[in-house]
């Protein structure tokens, strides 16, 4: 009797005690360090970085989590102004081509040793070799040789970089950039340790052995799901570092990030669900960050195939039918700002041209589109027909519901809209695969430069296939100009030369958009979106 | 038994060897790659990256040194998470999903049969109407539903326990692991209910209670044993689906368990890493159905193997 008893039990017995064990073996670590007193801020971001090696990534999610691990020679402070990290001065030579960069005499890494000139020798080197792979080597380009290095038709120690001293650096550059400082922001130009990569190898990267320069270090990571990062108390400010932990949550479902807000567990989301968009305003009014954004929503043109080859006056039409208001106010509405220029406002010292309808009715613009889509060679009878391509979202879809509407309403064109998954979107449009499609493009740095260049011709990000010989030139006589008056100018007259060709309808110009808790406090809102930890601090209530 | 535990093994080699198979050639019939991002690699950097992890080889030598990696027990490198292989990913997120799933299934296993049986015992009484009604209605309310409302109750307007998982204490089980558990224990008390009123209505049962043995010792000893068999045969799979990771409540919860795990890399078209969880998911499946069929030998031994 009792031996049928206990045999009946078995199995339950069995994944009881399976089941104990492995909860004893894989309970998860206490941490008690949530709230404002623990000093740990808690932040949300889509994904985690999918490498802490900085020169072998490319994602933007990674580059939050690594501007709080290193600094380049440049940085940018909470406001988003450009001002020198690791550098604590630099200076131009009269013909605009050689930077020197004084470096911070106090500058530390993570393990203590000091920051030298050699230290970003290699790091440049590095990043511009082909054995390294870099994602971001081009934005080495206007350095002396680069370009040779990168297609491996130079060594990499004939790059236009040298240590002039131990705490001096010059750089070298082909051709005067303006915008050159802003990309000495960018985390794949942070300095990598030399001896550091020697001693581990690929292991360099991993917690406890990677060395780094910025206000904290990598503490632990779970990949995927969790970095901890804590305070390098070697950092040359880090007397005005107030948080001494941060803790950056992968969280890939926007409504989780929010959920994990209103539990306190999160003190900034990187994003908020747009589908309840107008609830979280109403209950969360000041804790609701949404600020411009250097990025902009398109649709592009494929111009490589009909029917928009050859055809200015069908793309005209198609970008006058679109009523930009309604769309960015009914249709995202999150504070969105309808976009006439492919250059979003915001860049300092330029005033993106806006399409010549700006100031037109959407009657008046309607009543010009459907002379122009006439005069195209279309009509009721002989539609244009083409597909709409998107990757899929909820906010893509009514998007491009909404255009497809437009459309037909205005101009009686059938347009099929086409749903597919992420790499199938990216697949079908860098194979020129496409017909109209939705995009976007977003700055790394904040010049023109940053979205007029990926529209020359041959661009790899040019993704409707566009040439246009005028617009290249303009925008090589801008890049020899020291003086920015005239570039600006050129810079104006080539993105007037890219509006008129419409092949890139610009829908709306980004915002970011944040849940950051009162107890933060240092959080200002800028146009890159740049938030480092090191500018926040967390008030306390028993301070 | 131990000749027949050898033999299904061995017998699961080719399934195995063939579920890779498929799934390889199906990750690389999906279009774009794993290189692909919205910021599109230089040519270049996208070539030399195919060319250091092989993929611009043929099909079949990509899947013959897979393959051969594979059998000296080289799961491959990660090509999304750069610095991992596939091996540590799966190891950091396996015990994790084992462990919520595998707490879930002992409270959906306890409070089912539990339930269940009470249900049985009290036939046509207001009791097992609602427990009756209740299990229906786990079984109907998806997890998508469930999980968010247990989060926004239990977290957010009672503050009992927290919404997710990274960084809290082991608190943060309870909410993933109730919502596991409550359409297995739903389904499991419906399944045990209906087999025991069948068995309690059989003849041997009759028997029993004309020898006078009370209603507690009827169902230990006699009428629990066979009620217990659909349970059973439901577990395998129910079992192996559930310690493989729910997708659904890992994301609401932030889990990185194998499910998230595999639903991203599939995104990321992370070739190696897909067929790495694909490969391990196989062998859950294989063992719990081996481990099913064993223990329908132990409680009844007419089908037990020779």
């Amino acid at each position: 009797m009792a031996d049928t008893a206990s045999r009946n039990r078995l199995p339950l017995f069995l994944l009881l005690a399976f089941v104990a064990a492995a909860a004893f073996f894989f309970w998860p670590e206490r941490v008690d360090d949530n709230g404002p007193c623990a000093n740990t801020l808690h932040r949300g971001v889509v994904s985690a970085p999918e490498s802490f090696d900085t020169q072998k990534t490319s994602s933007v999610q990674a580059s939050k989590v690594f501007r709080d691990i290193g600094e380049g020679l440049m940085t940018y402070t909470a406001a988003g102004e450009l001002v020198p990290g690791a550098a604590q001065s630099s200076s131009l030579s009269a013909n605009g081509l050689v930077y020197t960069f004084e470096l911070r005499p106090e500058g530390r890494w993570s393990n203590g040793e000091p920051v030298t000139a050699e230290d970003f020798v290699f790091t440049f080197r590095r990043l511009a070799k082909p054995a390294t792979n870099a994602p971001y080597k081009k934005s080495l380009t206007p350095i002396a040789n680069a370009s040779a290095i990168a297609a491996g038709n130079a060594a990499p120690d004939t790059l236009g970089v040298r240590a002039a001293g131990p705490l001096t650096l010059e750089i070298t550059l082909t051709k005067p950039t303006p915008y050159f400082l802003s990309l000495l922001a960018h985390p794949s130009t942070h300095p990598k340790n030399e001896r550091n990569i020697a001693q581990f190898g690929d292991e360099h990267v991993r917690p406890g052995n990677l060395v780094t320069n910025g206000p904290y270090r990598l503490a632990a990571v779970k990949t995927g799901a969790l970095v901890e990062l804590e305070r390098n108390e070697y950092y040359w400010d880090n007397a005005n570092t107030a948080i001494d932990r941060v803790h950056w949550h992968a969280l890939n479902e926007p409504m989780a990030q929010y959920n994990r807000f209103r539990a306190g567990e999160l003190h900034v989301t990187s994003t908020v669900p747009p589908n309840i968009f107008q609830t979280i305003r109403q209950q969360y009014p000041n804790a609701l960050r949404v600020a411009p954004n250097l990025g902009v929503y398109y649709y592009g043109l494929n111009v490589r195939k009909p029917p928009f080859k050859d055809k200015p006056e069908l793309r005209r039409a198609l970008s006058l039918a679109i009523d930009r208001e309604a769309l960015a106010e009914q249709i995202v509405g999150r504070g969105e700002v309808p976009a006439y220029s492919w250059t979003p406002p915001g860049i300092p010292g330029y005033d993106p041209p806006q399409l010549p309808f700006v100031n037109m009715s959407q009657d008046e613009r309607n009543e010009l589109a459907q002379g122009l889509y006439a005069s195209a060679g279309f009509s009721e009878d002989n539609p244009a027909r083409f597909e709409i391509l998107y990757n899929t979202s909820d906010e893509n879809r009514r998007i491009a519901v909404a255009i497809q509407e437009m459309w037909r309403d205005v101009l009686g064109v059938e347009a099929e809209i086409v749903n597919v998954e992420f790499r199938v979107w990216l697949d079908r449009m860098f194979a020129g695969e496409t017909e109209a499609f939705r995009s976007s493009w977003n700055a790394d740095y904040d010049d023109s430069h940053a979205f007029l260049s990926i529209m020359e011709g041959g661009h790899e990000q040019n993704l409707p296939g566009w040439s246009n010989e005028e617009y290249d030139s303009l925008l090589k006589r801008a890049e020899t100009q020291t003086d920015p008056d005239t570039r600006r100018r050129y810079l104006e007259e080539a993105e007037r030369v890219l509006l008129a060709g419409h092949v890139v309808i610009p829908m709306y110009y980004y915002v970011s958009k944040h849940l950051v808790s009162p107890d933060v406090d240092g959080w200002a809102d800028n146009v890159l979106d740049y938030h480092n930890s090191h500018h926040l601090s967390l008030r306390c209530a028993g301070n | 038994m131990l000749r027949y535990t050898l033999l299904r093994l061995l017998g699961a080699i080719p399934t195995l060897f063939g579920v890779v198979l498929l799934a390889f050639l199906i990750v690389h019939a999906a279009p774009g790659g794993p290189f692909d991002s919205e910021r599109r690699l230089p040519q270049d950097v996208y070539r030399a990256l195919e060319q250091q992890y092989g993929l611009d080889q043929p099909l079949l030598t990509q899947f013959t040194r897979y393959a051969k990696g594979l059998l000296q027990g080289d799961f491959g490198p990660s090509l999304y998470y750069r610095d991992e292989t596939v091996a540590r990913l799966i190891g950091e997120a396996l015990p994790l999903s084992v462990l919520i799933g595998g707490l879930a299934l002992a409270v959906a296993i306890v409070a089912g049969i539990s339930a269940g049986a009470w249900a049985a015992l009290h036939r046509d009484t207001l009791l097992d109407r609602l427990i009756t009604g209740l299990s229906l209605t786990g079984l109907t309310v998806p997890i998508f539903v469930v999980a968010p409302v247990l989060v926004l109750v239990f977290a957010i307007l009672l503050d009992w326990l927290p919404a997710g998982w990274s960084g809290a204490g082991p608190e943060a089980l309870v909410l993933p692991v109730v919502s596991l558990a409550l359409p297995q224990l739903a389904y499991i008390a419906r399944l045990v209910r209906g087999s025991l009123v069948d068995v309690l209505g059989s003849n041997f049962v009759r028997t029993a209670r004309a020898q006078g043995l009370d209603q507690r010792s009827i169902l230990r000893a006699h009428a629990l044993k066979p009620a217990l068999m659909p349970v059973l045969s439901y577990l395998g799979p129910a079992a192996a689906s559930t310690l493989a990771g729910s997708v659904v409540v890992e994301r609401v919860f932030g889990i990185h368990g194998l499910g998230e795990l595999f639903v991203a890399s599939a995104g990321n078209r992370d070739y190696f890493l897909v067929l790495g969880i694909v490969l391990v998911y196989a062998m859950i499946v294989i063992v719990f159905n081996l481990i099913v069929d064993v223990l329908y030998g132990f409680i009844d031994p007419r089908v037990r193997y020779a």
